[in-house]
């Protein structure tokens, strides 16, 4: 096949930084194309920073955000943002917990108040905290206990890939935990993590930038400086003997299997990563590829298969160690080592014989594509300069992740392929069924 | 809230700024293909959604499903592979799917992809071979995650509650068991094909970065030698629903229950649409609705809980769901029926009005600003007999409602007389405590 491959696009969305006195950093990026806005703050603090003994506390703490703050009572967060015809959000990762919203641009100055008024002194009262661990709990229950494959692999991988508490502990958490979480806890979180020098607050959109400096000067401005904590390590040896792990799932109806390799420290070494984000992409992106080529379509071995970098998916926002993942569904009649034997022969077929000619190209202009498809909405933008911004200080990478991509040779992803050893590989089986 | 307390005053809003109305060329091709482009130019891609209406019976729903996992599987000109790498090198990618009112063929290219995209769309459409291998494969897969999203609480409650409403209507069943699946004929899919992918009726979308007229040109040319004829078939309304006990259906072990109500509902064309809309949000539409500030935010009963007003060919239903922990399922019951009761009998605040005013006509902008989410509007619009023009009137219609009309429209539709309730759950575990509250059937 001789497909002619298109030339790879760019962006070029503009960057203005700036940081207040309190340590607040702030990245704008205007666009008058639609009167729409994003606005997103970041905290740098995830799941792998929670204290052993409050699994689950990060996710738990950004719920307790939404509860009220200073100068507004429960629920006037949402009603502010929705009565201004906006969504709002927050979500929690190993390395950041982000909250955000997108609105007609007139609502910019309610928003940063909103979020000015939570950084400075949201309600971490006791009644807040009972209420959304029984929310909480509920979401557990919702996307983990009571559906099949519900947190896998993410919240049982980590637990047999890594030894220390940051980086293998579950962190939606366990119930215990989630239940013990005192004000106390909430208070001391808060204090460590959730000062504006650790923080990033990125707006994209209709905006002015002299207009919005203001605005974030005004309401964010006498907010009281604290240290920023310092980042710690979280980092650990690889492994070098495979660990095999099984997951009794009852509500499963057949067997599932997920494979996963440490990579490259992203942060440390991004143009070293990035291989191994065209690798994953090689592997299962689509019918074209090797492992759905092979797995699904020939040998009809699996059902699915699926291949990403960073156990909750936030590829260019996660910091090291982290970790390729394969994953795959497959029907009873089969069993894992032929699942995992193929994976094996495909990955050893192309560590040997490389990729075909023209099969890197195509591979990264679609994924350059979805890189751009996924910047066309004002609000992704915020929220991928807001980590950039934070983890390598450089919100800019929006527009230079494409170049360096075009930069990555199919040696570079032939070597990658060559480094998912038997050996360096942590496997967890989903064992199904009721008498699982 | 209190203003007294207030060191800091919420700021106000700014005058809002308008967004253009996007302009939509349309145009209708001699084999009956319409075509409708829209230029926005934020990225340098296009989105393509290709609509053929599918109106099927309930005996096709096994052949239209997997029609719509292989009609990907190759060509005269393609395998399965060779097809998805010439998306790919084109910086595209595309996706089919079939429900009982259309199959969609929808995706995505940069823009210099285009007219390379839509040569392979159009050989999809006018020569899809379903080879018999693959088709024997993708009828397995198709069977085994019809298996897997069956176990799923989701999935299960869903299909209880269309079963429930729509009796023995095409709508009643969503997905067919494996069973149906694994009975599919290769010879099936393409009589299927050859009789329903027609392009009268159908629609193209673009939405991107492309010049209108001269991409109207390229349609006309690379979709000119699809020429099937032939009318395509319609579906017929949907029942008047019908009220009665409380569906229960068993999910042993179950630690939620998946709580579905449903009411009659009015098309969006309806005059007393508008004010429907604004009382759905208010009950329970979005976050800040009497539902979810009452069973999260105050008694913490479920992580979320959502009704929304969903608009098929042949009729309009709304719905609501709620999954709950298991031993709150009747108190969970009761807070819903009291929400509705409470809004059909005493009405909306003039205040709770506004806000969802503001966060309809907000939402409907935001839904639309970007290239996809206008290319996803624009076919479900059209899916039901619409188009642009009710999309750029609608803001004003909303802007019009009264708290009366609001407070009407509750009255009418979203009261607990005209409830429809299902819940899926572990039975022996809710039974008696649901029963409590009313007849029940299982």
């Amino acid at each position: 096949m001789s497909d002619s491959i298109a030339a790879l696009p760019s962006t070029n969305y503009p960057v203005e930084r700036f940081t207040l006195p309190n340590g607040l950093r702030v990245v704008l990026s205007p666009d008058k194309s639609a009167p729409v806005i994003g606005v997103v703050v970041v905290y740098d603090v995830g799941m792998r920073s929670e204290p052993e003994g409050r699994t689950g506390f990060a996710h738990l703490f950004e719920h307790l955000m939404f509860q009220g703050s200073e100068n507004l009572e429960k629920l006037a967060h949402f009603r502010y943002i929705q009565s201004a015809g906006g969504v709002f959000n927050g979500s929690t990762h190993a390395d950041f917990t982000n909250y955000y919203a997108t609105l007609p641009s007139h609502a910019l100055e309610r928003t940063l108040f909103l979020e000015a008024d939570r950084m400075r002194a949201p309600a971490l009262t006791a009644e807040n905290l009972a209420n959304q661990i029984d929310v909480v709990k509920e979401e557990i229950r919702l996307n983990v206990k009571n559906r099949p494959y519900g947190g896998f692999p993410w919240c049982y991988l980590p637990q047999l890939m890594f030894d220390s508490f940051a980086n293998s502990h579950d962190g939606y958490g366990s119930f215990e935990d989630l239940e013990a979480a005192t004000a106390q806890d909430a208070k001391a979180f808060f204090d460590s993590y959730y000062a504006p020098a650790n923080a990033v607050l990125a707006i994209s959109g209709d905006i002015d930038i002299a207009e919005t400096t203001a605005l974030v000067e005004k309401h964010f401005g006498d907010i009281e400086h604290r240290p920023a904590p310092e980042l710690p390590s979280f980092a650990e040896p690889d492994l070098t003997a495979e660990r095999r792990g099984q997951h009794h799932d009852p509500l499963a109806p057949m067997p599932a299997v997920a494979l996963a390799w440490r990579v490259p420290d992203p942060v440390a070494n991004l143009e070293e990563y990035l291989p191994y984000l065209l690798l994953a992409e090689v592997l299962t992106e689509g019918n074209a590829s090797r492992l759905v080529e092979r797995l699904v379509l020939k040998d009809a071995i699996a059902t699915d298969v699926v291949s990403y970098l960073s156990f909750m998916g936030d590829v260019l926002a996660v910091r090291d160690p982290t970790a390729l993942l394969i994953q795959a569904h497959y029907p009873p009649q089969h069993k894992a080592d032929t699942v995992i034997e193929t994976i094996e022969s495909e990955l050893g077929r192309l560590a040997t014989d490389g990729l075909a000619a023209g099969e890197l190209d195509r591979v990264r202009v679609r994924l350059v594509a979805q890189l751009l498809r996924e910047s066309d909405a004002v609000l992704n933008r915020a929220l991928s300069m807001s980590t950039f911004e934070q983890q390598y200080g450089k919100a800019e990478l929006i527009n230079e992740i494409p170049t360096m991509l075009a930069a990555v040779t199919s040696e570079q992803v032939q070597a990658a392929a060559a480094t998912l050893q038997p050996q360096r590989r942590a496997v967890l089986e989903v064992v199904p069924g009721k008498g699982a | 809230m209190s203003q007294a307390t207030i060191s800091r005053p919420l700021p106000p809003l700014a005058e809002p700024r308008h967004a253009e109305p996007p302009q939509v060329t349309d145009k209708t091709l001699p084999n009956g293909l319409r075509v409708m482009i829209v230029q926005r130019s934020a990225v340098p891609l296009v989105e393509v959604r290709l609509r053929v209406p599918f109106a099927g019976t309930s005996d096709e729903l096994p052949i239209a499903t997997l029609l719509g996992e292989t009609m990907l599987s190759g060509t005269s000109t393609h395998t399965d592979v060779t097809l998805a790498a010439a998306l790919q090198a084109l910086g595209g990618g595309l996706g089919a799917s079939v429900d009982a009112d259309r199959l969609l063929l929808a995706g995505n290219t940069l823009a210099t992809g285009l007219p390379g995209f839509l040569e392979l769309l159009s050989t999809v459409v006018t020569d899809a071979q379903y080879p018999d291998p693959q088709v024997a494969v993708e009828r397995e897969h198709l069977a085994d995650h019809i298996e897997v999203a069956l176990s799923q609480s989701s999935t299960a409650a869903r299909a209880a509650l269309v079963k429930r409403l729509y009796g023995d209507h095409p709508y009643a069943v969503e997905l067919p068991t494996p069973a149906q699946v694994r009975e599919v004929a290769a010879e099936q899919l393409r009589a299927l094909h050859a009789s329903k992918v027609l392009p009268a009726g159908s629609t193209l979308i673009l939405v991107g970065d492309v010049e209108a007229e001269e991409t109207v040109r390229l349609a006309e040319t690379v979709f000119a030698g699809w020429a099937t004829s032939g009318v395509a078939s319609e579906m017929p309304p949907i029942p008047a629903l019908v009220t009665g006990p409380t569906l229960l259906v068993n999910r042993e072990g179950s630690v939620q229950s998946s709580i579905r109500y449903a009411f009659e509902s009015i098309r969006r064309t309806d005059p007393d649409y508008p004010a429907l809309q604004l009382a759905n949000l208010i009950f329970a539409g979005y976050f800040s609705s009497r539902l979810v500030s009452n069973i999260r935010e105050d008694k913490g009963y479920t992580y979320s809980a959502h009704s929304s007003i969903e608009h098929s060919v042949a009729g309009s239903v709304l719905t609501m769901d709620a999954d709950v922990a298991s031993e709150v399922t009747a108190q969970s019951l009761l807070e819903i029926d009291y929400e509705l009761g409470r809004l059909a009998t005493s009405g909306p605040t003039a205040e709770e009005v506004e806000d969802v005013r503001q966060y309809a006509i907000g939402t409907l902008a935001l839904s639309i600003a970007t290239q996809s989410g206008l290319a996803s509007t624009l076919s479900a619009l059209v899916g039901i007999g619409l188009g642009p023009d009710w999309l750029e009137a609608h803001p004003q219609r909303l802007a019009e409602v009264t708290v009366e009309q609001v407070a009407q429209a509750a009255a009418k539709y979203l009261t607990p007389a005209n409830a429809i309730r299902v819940v899926l759950g572990d039975a022996d575990a809710i039974r008696s405590a649901v029963s409590v509250l009313a007849p029940i059937q299982e």
